[in-house]
């Protein structure tokens, strides 16, 4: 990373706009807060002192909420949490008026989840604010693709050349889409595996370097990480496949299936796990697991957001 | 950016003479301690500190340890930068308790960077007590804060910056004065 580079985004709507060198930047600067959050005492620092973060969000994500605020805290952010269904929203204010109102605050900056794909970049038209997408329906959770790809490189020590295969509900997957242009910017090698009805084929026109395969078992003993999705029932998950029964069948993450993998094989997952579904109790909690150290690094991975968009490059692009 | 035909204040040799007094008056005060560490400022400071514990180990013939501090996150002008630089790891791998560290920077100036140390240094534990070793201090400072080991001391003028180079990363060891901006 040469001297003079400056992270030169104010906002962050997805992780297609970022260029390899603005991914690096980021998971640079993430092992800084890792520091941070790893001190035996003072896990906090001075670096957004006096800014306004405001959380905003139209859907409910509990973890995503809570590792962001962290963020926020462990930054000396002033926050405020925006709840969606307690707001004028519900009176029938339009997401503009929201964000004017926002405005006539002075928020530095907007964490947002909301279902609407285009939400993010309408809003970062009508606000001074920076704005960061906190997952937007099925598109792009780009913070979440980060914090995958900073576990996966504090792993292997590097994301070019690694053979990664995402496992499940991939059309209903907005992890996916972040993960598939983060990955294939990094030069990582991705291979998607479910069943035809859950696996887009024409995801391979956006990204023609993928491969699809619809069988587990051969791509196995390949990859250096794999990634199981959660099955999405409240989305709609069960409308594409026959039944829970077939699916563990033929795709759950189980000890049989890891002993065809590599000895160290990383096993990855978004979470919250359905615990007998995509994956077993054994694999989820085994030494290959990488679970919760996701959720671990998901802190010091925002607080390299936040920090960066807080004190954008003069010449800033979007 | 070097900056092409700034003045030499001190040429290599002259920085080893001024190292090396650094070296004795650290040793001399510090010598018989056993709880003594060096805490370099990223980045200059940090390779000067490195200089300085390779030469205080032969002086005293014992293990002295060193971390790396960077204060970008504690500075007091964070949010009038255009641009955050990418910030790097704060690395102390020793407890900081009943321990005297010596906090090493290449020049002291306005006094900010090494007040942002104090504070940085302060979240990591509460050392016995903390000095300050700097190889340039020119003058100019906007905060009650001094040096009790200092290379050389001299005026500079303020439109005018001291800019040290060290071997390990600019090939050269040398004191450089060139203009801000």
């Amino acid at each position: 990373m040469p001297q003079t580079y400056r992270f030169p985004h104010r906002h962050l709507l997805g992780i297609e706009p970022l260029s390899p060198q603005d991914i690096s930047a980021i998971l640079d600067q993430a092992r800084a807060f890792e520091e941070v959050c790893e001190r035996p005492e003072i896990k906090i620092v001075p670096a957004l002192r006096k800014r306004l973060i405001v959380n905003l969000f139209f859907e409910n994500s509990t973890r995503t909420r809570n590792s962001f605020e962290i963020a926020e805290k462990r930054l000396s952010a002033e926050i405020i949490n925006f709840d969606a269904d307690t707001s004028s929203l519900s009176k029938g204010e339009t997401l503009v008026d929201t964000a004017l109102n926002l405005q006539a605050m002075h928020p530095d900056l907007i964490v947002m989840r909301h279902s609407a794909p285009g939400a993010h970049a309408l809003l970062a038209r009508h606000m001074k604010a920076s704005i960061v997408n906190a997952g937007d329906g099925a598109h792009e959770h780009p913070t979440q693709a980060l914090l995958d790809a900073y576990t996966l490189r504090k792993r292997f020590g590097r994301l070019d050349g690694l053979r990664v295969a995402i496992v499940g509900d991939i059309r209903n997957s907005r992890v996916v889409r972040s993960n598939l242009w983060l990955l294939t910017k990094m030069g990582a090698h991705v291979t998607l595996v479910g069943p035809p009805t859950l696996v887009p084929a024409e995801l391979k026109e956006t990204w023609p370097g993928i491969e699809i395969v619809h069988e587990l078992e051969p791509v196995l003993p390949h990859q250096d990480a794999v990634m199981m999705l959660r099955c999405q029932f409240e989305r709609g998950t069960g409308a594409f496949i026959p039944g829970q029964g077939e699916y563990v069948r033929f795709y759950q993450l189980n000890a049989q299936r890891l002993r065809l993998c590599r000895p160290d094989v990383a096993v990855l997952h978004p979470g919250p796990i359905n615990r007998g579904v995509e994956i077993t109790s054994e694999v989820a909690d085994g030494p290959n697991n990488l679970i919760l150290d996701q959720v671990t690094n998901g802190v010091p991975v925002r607080m390299a957001v936040l920090f960066l968009l807080c004190n954008p490059h003069g010449e800033q692009v979007p | 950016m070097p900056q092409a035909n700034a003045p030499c204040l001190l040429d290599a040799k002259q920085m080893e003479v001024h190292l090396q007094r650094l070296c004795r008056e650290i040793s001399a005060l510090f010598g018989s301690e056993d709880a003594i560490a060096l805490l370099g400022i990223r980045t200059r400071g940090l390779y000067l500190a490195e200089r300085l514990q390779a030469m205080l180990e032969s002086n005293l013939q014992k293990e002295i340890p060193l971390g790396v501090l960077d204060i970008t996150l504690y500075r007091d002008d964070l949010s009038e930068l255009a641009g955050s630089p990418i910030v790097r790891p704060t690395e102390i791998p020793f407890s900081l308790k009943d321990r005297s560290v010596i906090l090493v920077d290449d020049v002291l100036f306005t006094g900010r960077t090494i007040r942002a140390a104090l504070d940085a240094l302060l979240d990591h534990g509460r050392p016995k007590r903390v000095w300050l070793a700097v190889l340039v201090d020119r003058g100019g400072r906007e905060l009650p804060i001094q040096a009790e080991f200092v290379g050389i001391k001299m005026d500079v003028a303020m439109t005018s910056r001291v800019s040290v180079h060290m071997k390990d990363v600019d090939g050269e060891d040398a004191v450089l004065l060139e203009s801000r901006n």
